[in-house]
C-alpha cells in the first residue's frame, strides 16, 4: 500500500461511517438505550482523547508541559471562561513552560 | 416550519454565536494537524485530501500518528485506528439526522460535516431551528477553517518545526476537555469519563495509537447497556452537552 492508498481508503471508510448513521431509521435515535449509549460513548471517547492528547507520545506515555496546560484549562472551564480563551491560555501555558525549561 | 423573515429568534443567534466560538477554536488547530501530517511523511496534497475527505480531527491525527512511527508499512493499523475512531461519528449522525430532515444532497453534506463539534453545538440548542443553525454553522466554519489551516500548517510545517513549541498539542487536549466538560453533570457520565480516562492511560504504553481510545469506549458500552449509576430515563434528555460550558 502506498500512502495515497492509505489516505483514500481511510478517508472513504470514515466518510461511509458518518453516512451510515443517516441511513438507519430515525427511530433508533429515540430508543433510551441508544441515546444513553451515544451520550456515554461520546463522554468516554472525549475523555480518552483528552488523556491521549495530554500524555501521548511516540514512547507511549509522557508527562510534559501539556499536563499543567490542561490543568489550567480545567480550572478555566470550571470558572466558565469562554472556550476560545481557554484554548489560547492552554497553548500559552505549554509554550511558555517549554520556552523557559 | 414557520420562519420569521426578518427577526431571528434569540436561540438561533445564540446557536450561531456558539458555532463561531467553537468553530474558530477548533479550526485553529488544523495548523497543528497540517504540520504534524507533513512531519509524518505525507505530502501537502495527501494532507489536504485527509482534511477535505475524511474531515474528522481525531481520525486524522490517529492516521498520521501511526504513519509517523510505522510509515506506509503500518498502513493497516493506521487505517484501523482512523476508522475505529470514526465510529463515533455514526452515533453522532444518528443524533443529527432527525434535525436535518429529508433531501439526499442535504443529508450527504450533513453526513460529511457530522463531527464532534457540529453535533455537540447542535445538541446543546433548545429548539429545532437553533439546532439546525448550530449544526450547519459549526460544520461550515470548521470545514472551511480546518481545510485552510491544514493547508497553512502543511505549507509552513517545515519552517514551523516542532508544533509543540507553540503549545498546539496542549491546545488540542484543552479543546477535547472543553467538549467533555459540559457533559459531566451527572454521576453516570462522570463515572464513564473517569473509567475511560484510566483505561486509556493504562493501555497507552502497550497498545498502538488509537486503540486505547477504542478500548476506553468499551467502558461506555458496558455502563450504557447495564445502566450502571443510571438515573431515570427522563433525565437522559436533559444530559445534552453544552459545548460552551458558559451558559
Amino acid at each position: 500500500m502506498t500512502i495515497w492508498h492509505i489516505v483514500l481508503l481511510a478517508s472513504i471508510a470514515v466518510l461511509a461511517l458518518k453516512l451510515a448513521g443517516f441511513a438507519v431509521p430515525a427511530s433508533w435515535a429515540e430508543k433510551p438505550t441508544v441515546a444513553r449509549l451515544a451520550n456515554l460513548l461520546t463522554v468516554a471517547l472525549l475523555s480518552a482523547l483528552v488523556v491521549v492528547q495530554t500524555f501521548g507520545s511516540t514512547r507511549g506515555f509522557e508527562v510534559d508541559a501539556r499536563l499543567p496546560a490542561v490543568a489550567v484549562a480545567a480550572v478555566l472551564f470550571a470558572l466558565r471562561v469562554p472556550f476560545i480563551l481557554v484554548i489560547i491560555a492552554a497553548a500559552l501555558v505549554a509554550a511558555a513552560i517549554r520556552a523557559f525549561s | 416550519m414557520t420562519r420569521e423573515p426578518r427577526t431571528q429568534p434569540p436561540e438561533v443567534t445564540a446557536a450561531i454565536r456558539s458555532s463561531f466560538a467553537v468553530g474558530l477554536a477548533v479550526a485553529a488547530y488544523g495548523i497543528s494537524f497540517g504540520g504534524l501530517s507533513v512531519a509524518a511523511g505525507l505530502d501537502v496534497w495527501q494532507t489536504c485530501v485527509l482534511s477535505l475527505l475524511m474531515f474528522s480531527g481525531g481520525s486524522q491525527f490517529a492516521l498520521v500518528g501511526v504513519l509517523a512511527t510505522g510509515g506506509a508499512a503500518a498502513g493497516g493499523a493506521a487505517i484501523a485506528s482512523a476508522v475505529l475512531l470514526g465510529t463515533r461519528n455514526s452515533l453522532y449522525a444518528l443524533r443529527v439526522a432527525p434535525m436535518i430532515g429529508p433531501g439526499r444532497l442535504k443529508r450527504l453534506l450533513a453526513g460529511h460535516w457530522t463531527i464532534d463539534e457540529s453535533t455537540a453545538v447542535a445538541a446543546a440548542q433548545p429548539t429545532l431551528e437553533s439546532q439546525r443553525a448550530g449544526f450547519w454553522w459549526t460544520g461550515l466554519i470548521i470545514y472551511v477553517g480546518w481545510n485552510l489551516t491544514t493547508l497553512i500548517g502543511a505549507l509552513i510545517g517545515d519552517q514551523l518545526g516542532d508544533v509543540s513549541r507553540y503549545g498546539l498539542d496542549a491546545a488540542a487536549a484543552a479543546a477535547f476537555l472543553g467538549l467533555l466538560w459540559p457533559r459531566l453533570k451527572q454521576l453516570q457520565p462522570i463515572t464513564v469519563a473517569v473509567g475511560a480516562a484510566v483505561v486509556a492511560a493504562v493501555l497507552m504504553p502497550v497498545l498502538p495509537a488509537g486503540v486505547p481510545v477504542l478500548a476506553a469506549a468499551l467502558v461506555a458500552v458496558v455502563v450504557g447497556l447495564t445502566n450502571l449509576f443510571g438515573t431515570r430515563e427522563s433525565d437522559i434528555a436533559e444530559a445534552e452537552p453544552d459545548p460552551m460550558g458558559e451558559r
